[in-house]
């Protein structure tokens, strides 16, 4: 038969997501708590819209950053120059210049600093030229502050676990790398999207997660018309699933009508 | 009607006047020259004989023409007082011919030397009238003929040389199309109508072009500074919503205008999306494996189509691989499969077919055909799907449009399909 039939289920899928977003940037992670209760991570927010850049450092700090924040071109190498971050959330267009010249001026200045670009512009070119001039990532607005949390974390650990991409939140430790969840130090077997969902989760842990923000982050931004989102809710299921039966001190509570939350008490 | 033949059929009938008006004067004109020289020729006849009669009285007698061309005979003298010289024509018998003839008669009268008046008649043979008609007439014909076959040809090479602006911008405003990104350029000519003609055209053009360039940008800047106040209204909503003071009523009703917003975001990415599709920021081009991309995707809406209960077949009979961009190529069959899920019923399918040279996605419906005129037109609804920006198929037009593909909709056995055709 030349004809080739197949069925998809989705349990058996093991491929790459599809998303317009970087996809070697998409590695979901978080901080261990360790990190940042011992050295709290300083952020810088450049960004002039000034509700925009509030509701930023508030999402923030509730993650205990450190958060500073810059409402212009000037303020912002500024700070850029005097003091070092551990990441800094750089708007493009700005007051008095182009984001894209602090990213310079921090390139000239050998300074190693996390830049997740955040800008109006979801083109090819801004994220090429953002990239290119050493941004570490970038996010088109308007974004969920979840995903902004997710990618804060994700470039932070990426430079500051000495390539150790180790995850602990209680009982449970995921090794982002090589994708592997262990509770009580016993493997447990995910599917790619069962992960994706739970290293999202404890990046975003007793937050309350947008579905939409979850379905943008985990099935990329083909799914965006799907009605509802309500089919998410088969894979969160059976993670709760693994969770309970392997003994998480974890639990994916649901909002109802809103979306999720991860407890760890 | 071609402008060249145009002129032509005018000047055909103008020229058919002209030299038929010209052909009756100069009928009439050439007649009476002829007329006036035989006539002076009769003339001079007239005296040779009247002289020679005198020296030789025996051509009195002479009262038949036969070999010669004149006849005396006698007449009355007071007759002969009334008579002067009569110039006419008449009919003689032509031995060669052996027919009458038209000569031309001077009929005369003269006093010989014997005291007695004779009538003098001298006949030179005249042009045949009939003869010069019918010569005249081919002549005309022929004229005419030559006339036109040469105002044909000098049309041709020359008026085609001439008008070459004109055929030039003409063919330029055919291929012309609006946001195509090219300039509309013409080239100088001799010709001061042609010049104006074309500094017309371009300048009209030009400000369409300029109209229809700052629609564009207005569409893209107006996209963008929307961005900022709906990142604003979604991040502060997020906030409000964990806080923990809320009710569940309360968290439902931030929700729900969440929602609306991320609708509103989607419409604005979506239309941003259309508007960067026609202003052909998509350069880069990659080859792209079809078979793959499909069975990606399918994989992709695996847990969408799972929750709508929907079989996702790929049948692929053939590999296919063009050269585009892979973000569009994505676009363009995420959209077809999404669509096709989305339209569809529990225990429905969707069949994405691959041959060499198209694509074509069948999904089952319980719909009916759906307007082929209009289905591909924005914001065109055809389903009353809450999450829905009518402009999914938009863009599967535009694209298919951008690279020149063929989409094609067509309803068969409660099934519709959209195929793509490459090339």
């Amino acid at each position: 038969m030349s004809a080739l039939f197949i069925f998809f289920f989705w349990n058996e899928i093991k491929t790459i997501p599809i998303s317009f977003r970087f996809s070697s940037l998409l590695l979901n992670t978080t901080n261990s708590e360790r990190i940042y209760t011992a050295h709290p991570m300083k952020i810088l927010v450049i960004e002039d819209e000034d509700e925009l850049r509030n509701v930023i450092v508030s999402s923030l700090e509730k993650e205990n950053f450190l958060v500073e924040s810059a409402a212009n071109y000037t303020a912002a190498l500024d700070k850029v120059t005097s003091y070092q971050y551990d990441c800094i959330l750089l708007d493009i267009m700005l007051p008095g210049g182009s984001g894209l010249s602090v990213l310079d001026a921090l390139k000239k200045m050998k300074k190693q600093e996390n830049v997740i670009i955040i800008s109006a512009k979801n083109s090819v070119d801004d994220k090429v030229n953002g990239l290119n001039l050493g941004a570490d990532d970038y996010l088109a607005k308007p974004f969920h502050l979840s995903e902004l949390t997710a990618r804060v974390k994700s470039v932070i650990r990426r430079k500051s676990m000495d390539g150790q991409n180790i995850v602990e939140l209680n009982n449970v430790k995921i090794n982002v790398d090589d994708r592997l969840l262990y509770i009580n130090h016993e493997p447990v077997p995910l599917n790619r999207k069962e992960f994706d969902i739970l290293t999202y989760f404890i990046a975003n842990k007793n937050r309350l997660i947008n579905k939409a923000a979850l379905a943008e982050h985990i099935w990329g931004d083909h799914i965006d018309q799907a009605d509802d989102f309500e089919f998410i809710y088969s894979q969160i299921k059976n993670l709760r699933k693994k969770l309970k039966d392997t003994g998480a001190q974890l639990e994916i509570q649901a909002v109802y009508g809103v979306g999720y939350k991860l407890i760890a008490n | 009607m071609k402008l060249l033949n145009y002129t032509l059929s005018y000047l055909s009938i103008a020229l058919l006047a002209v030299v038929g008006v010209w052909a009756v004067i100069f009928y009439f004109n050439m007649l009476d020259e002829i007329y006036d020289s035989i006539d002076d020729g009769l003339e001079n006849s007239k005296i040779l004989i009247i002289r020679k009669v005198e020296s030789d009285t025996t051509l009195i007698h002479k009262t038949e023409f036969l070999e010669s061309n004149y006849a005396i005979h006698e007449i009355i003298d007071n007759h002969a007082l009334h008579t002067r010289d009569i110039y006419m024509d008449s009919t003689l018998y032509m031995q060669n011919e052996k027919d009458y003839e038209p000569v031309r008669m001077l009929k005369t009268v003269f006093r010989a030397s014997n005291g007695k008046y004779y009538e003098l008649q001298i006949v030179s043979s005249m042009v045949e009238e009939d003869d010069l008609i019918e010569d005249l007439f081919y002549a005309i014909v022929w004229l005419y003929i030559v006339l036109l076959a040469s105002v044909l040809i000098i049309n041709n090479v020359l008026l085609r040389k001439i008008w070459k602006p004109f055929y030039t911008i003409l063919d330029k405003l055919k291929n012309f199309r609006l946001g195509s990104n090219e300039s509309f350029s013409t080239a100088k000519t001799n010709v001061s109508e042609f010049n104006i003609l074309n500094e017309t055209v371009s300048s009209l053009l030009q400000r369409n072009i300029a109209i229809f360039n700052s629609q564009k940008q207005f569409i893209e800047n107006a996209s963008h500074e929307l961005q900022t106040p709906l990142a604003i209204s979604i991040n502060k909503l997020e906030l409000l919503t964990e806080k923990n003071s809320l009710s569940d009523d309360q968290l439902q009703e931030i929700s729900t205008v969440i929602e609306s917003l991320e609708r509103l975001t989607r419409l604005n990415k979506t239309l941003l999306l259309l508007s960067r599709i026609e202003n052909r920021q998509f350069p880069q081009e990659m080859s792209v494996n079809f078979n793959d991309l499909a069975l990606r995707l399918a994989s992709a809406f695996g847990d969408l189509s799972e929750f709508k209960s929907v079989k996702i077949f790929i049948d692929q009979p053939a590999t296919c691989i063009y050269t585009l961009n892979a973000e569009l190529a994505e676009i363009l069959l995420s959209n077809l499969i999404k669509n096709a899920i989305l339209h569809n019923y529990p225990d429905g399918s969707v069949t994405v077919t691959i041959n060499t040279t198209g694509i074509s996605v069948t999904n089952t419906s319980h719909t009916g055909a759906l307007d082929p005129s209009h289905i591909f037109d924005r914001f065109y609804k055809n389903s009353s799907a809450k999450n829905s920006t009518g402009l999914g198929l938009a863009i599967v037009k535009s694209i298919a449009d951008y690279y020149g593909y063929i989409i094609h909709y067509s309803y068969t056995h409660q099934q519709h399909t959209f195929s793509i055709q490459f090339n």
